[in-house]
């Protein structure tokens, strides 16, 4: 059946001896790369990113930095569509965003294999939710693969362009970020030879007008109940008894946390998490006495198991916040809770902050100056919500802020925008904030946007984007105007200032918020980490330990008791400090 | 040989810390052993908190190590050192740059910087050097890590040849030099 017959070998992959420490995703990206991927399309997202930035250095295959998620699962699926193997790769929330092309491909079917790798974030580390995208497997009917270590995530994604084309679908590889960011062992093999299929117009199956949808709509029934049975056979749902008293159903990073702190339990390790394979679960819980699922997030495969009438335990022992981990089911399962050391709770916490130099500093200085109500949005400059800067009130998804703003005018009227403000970046912007921009123009909302365009995506680790001017390889593209692009929205009130120079950066804004009108500033200024601007000595004469300054929240200025002081292993000599001090006592010295 | 060894890395965004990974990653890796590194990636840039898992082994399972299971803790800086004081077993080590960077409540004044942070680890193994210094005397101050590791050598069975063949494959040729300077320096310290 499916599952015996597509492995690696079956694509005439003939490994090497060499075998290297890669990260999960460098391992989704080679393994794709072995797999003969041709076309390659994402938004960068946390923990993603690396997929695409790895691949973009391997020979002969089309890789491009998309504005979202939505176009670069599109292109993934035309390049498919046309008859290539494609991939597009993204983070959990950004699946939101692809979602509306997801559905229906998984209706039309592809050409070429195409692959969705998505990344989820248990816990949180970079993330504003704890979303669980196999949810989106089951209400798209997609299959979705799940590996555990690096070599599976190579391994898993050359099986994952077997199924798409076999089955007729997208499939998913679901990774979380204790697989996407470890690093383990990855054996190395050359690429397949897997030419582009001629294109083929095929009406019935890529034009999804009702009367066609409704028989593809029965191809994905077929299809599901298909791999439905398949699954049961499939090498990758592995049964490994042990001992018979705790059988354990699990995938991915939790199969390894399982054989860690519960080494003497039977498991059985699911490498595709949907579909299930029912019949291959009800074997193995007839063979233990006891059948737990040990998942992370919500309790997907438990529900389905329950429902299928298996007796089965999961999330009133584990719960759905967060990640587990090794000595979280040795606390659970042997009560042996992890040693803490008293003390360090109260030890002064090390949040992240705007770096030093940092150009949104002096945006968020002013806005907190101003006493504005800001609608923030996804970026580095989120952080600006943390004290001393308090100069975010809301944050909710990519875009966002000029949404947020226009309705909070509707609910209190336009007085309202005279003190409220929406913030976003200039890749956040491109991603999906256009459209919001469109609409504070056509319902004549009062609405003043800043677009802190700091040439770069910056959070993800400076990829570029549709305004840098440069492509995914740092050669020259053709460069999205801002000015242009904002004017055609309808805007007409357009101010571009420098965020480093406070008084100008505050002019603008007050001027902006008091017009009824939508009004845009572009705040530009290169990332701080980017640019290569003349360092200046700072040296403070004079200091009355005001505080002024630190209301700028910068890393390199530190408070004493006898007065501030600057780092110069930090500072980069912004100036910043030197116009907030109200005593003149930072002083800007010779260029070093 | 410790064919078997858990290890935490950690300091803070900007220090570099994933050189160290990448270079023990690969000196496993060379002497045929499992290894799993797990690393924090997105915030290290931006001055927070950064810790960083390396598990040696036969056989590796999940890519962090558990609390209180730490053989080595390898700290960047002092505080973080004291953050991290749980991952430690009983008779783990603590191997530590005495540096001190100041986190935002310390620089706001709303909090101190403790005065003897390494009294957290108490009842272990600590060794502490200022390996910023020997970095900047070994030329250049981001051979830090280096030094850091050279002090961990100490403890490790591999041979310096294998040290410098997995530090070699890791850093820039132009900086090998000063990198392999810093190691035999971590190397040569004395414990406090």
């Amino acid at each position: 059946m499916i599952g015996d017959k597509i492995t690696a070998a079956a694509f005439g992959i003939k490994p090497e001896k060499e075998k290297r420490l890669m990260l999960g995703n460098e391992a989704v990206a080679f393994g794709a790369w072995e797999a003969g991927v041709k076309v390659v399309a994402s938004y960068p997202g946390t923990p993603s990113t690396e997929i695409t930035e790895v691949i973009s250095k391997l020979p002969d295959v089309n890789v491009q930095w998309a504005p979202n998620e939505k176009v670069a699962t599109e292109v993934a699926f035309g390049a498919a569509m046309a008859g290539a193997r494609s991939l597009t790769c993204m983070k959990h929330v950004g699946v939101n965003v692809a979602a509306d092309p997801i559905f229906t491909a998984a209706y039309t079917g592809v050409s070429g294999g195409m692959v969705i790798a998505v990344a989820d974030d248990p816990a949180m580390h970079s993330s504003q939710n704890e979303q669980d995208s196999r949810y989106y497997a089951r209400a798209a009917h997609i299959p979705m693969l799940e590996p555990a270590d690096s070599q599976e995530c190579a391994d898993f994604v050359k099986l994952a362009y077997g199924l798409s084309e076999q089955l007729d679908t997208p499939v998913f590889l679901r990774l979380t970020t204790r697989i996407a960011h470890a690093r383990s062992q990855v054996e190395m093999n050359e690429r397949a030879d897997v030419p582009v299929k001629p294109y083929q117009k095929d009406v019935m199956k890529n034009v999804m007008m009702p009367g066609m949808a409704r028989k593809r709509h029965l191809h994905v029934e077929k299809r599901e109940k298909f791999l439905e049975e398949a699954a049961n056979m499939m090498p990758i749902n592995r049964v490994e008894i042990r001992d018979a008293k705790v059988g354990i159903v699990t995938s991915g990073a939790c199969y390894q946390y399982v054989r860690e702190a519960l080494p003497e339990a039977s498991t059985l390790k699911l490498g595709m998490v949907y579909p299930l394979p029912m019949t291959l679960i009800r074997d193995f819980a007839s063979k233990v006495e006891k059948l737990i699922v040990i998942e992370e997030l919500e309790g997907l495969i438990e529900k389905d198991i329950a429902a299928a009438g298996i007796a089965v335990e999961g999330k009133s022992l584990t719960g759905i916040q967060g990640e587990l981990s090794v000595e979280k089911l040795r606390s659970i399962f042997k009560g042996e809770p992890a040693p803490q050391v008293e003390g360090v709770e109260d030890l002064p916490a090390r949040p992240p902050v705007l770096c030093p130099g940092c150009p949104h500093r002096g945006v968020f200085f002013v806005l907190n100056r101003l006493g504005l109500r800001v609608m923030g949005d996804i970026g580095c400059y989120t952080l600006a919500a943390l004290p001393p800067l308090n100069a975010i009130d809301a944050c909710l998804c990519m875009g966002a802020s000029i949404g947020m703003a226009s309705g909070a005018e509707r609910a209190h009227g336009k007085e309202f925008s005279k003190k409220t403000v929406a913030v976003l970046g200039d890749s956040t912007f491109i991603h999906s904030g256009i459209t919001g921009l469109v609409d504070a123009v056509y319902n004549q909302e009062s609405i003043t946007v800043l677009i802190l365009d700091n040439r770069i995506t910056g959070m993800t680790g400076h990829q570029q984007n549709p305004a840098t001017g440069l492509d995914i390889h740092g050669q020259p593209a053709p460069q999205l105007n801002l000015e242009k692009m904002v004017e055609a929205c309808g805007v007409k009130d357009i101010q571009v200032v420098d965020p480093f120079d406070l008084a100008a950066m505050h002019q603008a804004v007050s001027g902006a918020v008091s017009r009824d009108e939508v009004s845009v500033i572009i705040a530009r200024r290169p990332c701080a980490l980017l640019s290569k601007q003349p360092i200046f000595a700072l040296h403070i004469d004079g200091c009355k330990n005001c505080g002024a300054c630190m209301k700028l929240s910068c890393p390199a200025i530190e408070r004493g008791a006898n007065g501030v002081s600057i780092n110069p292993a930090l500072c980069v000599g912004c100036g910043m400090c030197v116009q907030v001090c109200p005593f003149k006592a930072i002083k800007s010295g010779e260029e070093a | 040989m410790n064919t078997k060894f858990d290890l935490v890395i950690v300091g803070v965004g900007g220090q570099g810390t994933l050189l160290a990974s990448k270079i023990l990653g690969r000196l496993a890796l060379n002497a045929g052993l499992g290894v799993k590194v797990s690393e924090v990636h997105g915030m290290s840039q931006r001055g927070g908190s950064v810790i960083t898992h390396v598990r040696v082994g036969q056989e590796v399972f999940a890519p962090m190590v558990p609390l209180g299971q730490a053989d080595y803790l390898l700290s960047f800086e002092l505080l973080e050192a004291a953050r991290a004081a749980a991952y430690l077993k009983q008779d783990g080590v603590a191997i530590v740059n005495t540096q001190r960077i100041s986190p935002m409540p310390v620089v706001t004044g709303a909090m101190a910087y403790p005065e003897t942070p390494e009294a957290l680890l108490d009842g272990h193994r600590f060794e502490a050097t200022d390996a910023l210094r020997m970095a900047i005397q070994a030329g250049n101050q981001k051979a830090l890590n280096l030094v850091l590791l050279g002090m961990l050598a100490r403890h490790l069975d591999f041979s310096n040849e294998a040290w410098y063949e997995a530090i070699g494959a890791c850093v820039p040729r132009k900086t090998l030099d000063v990198n392999i300077k810093a190691f035999d320096m971590g190397r040569m310290v004395v414990d406090q």
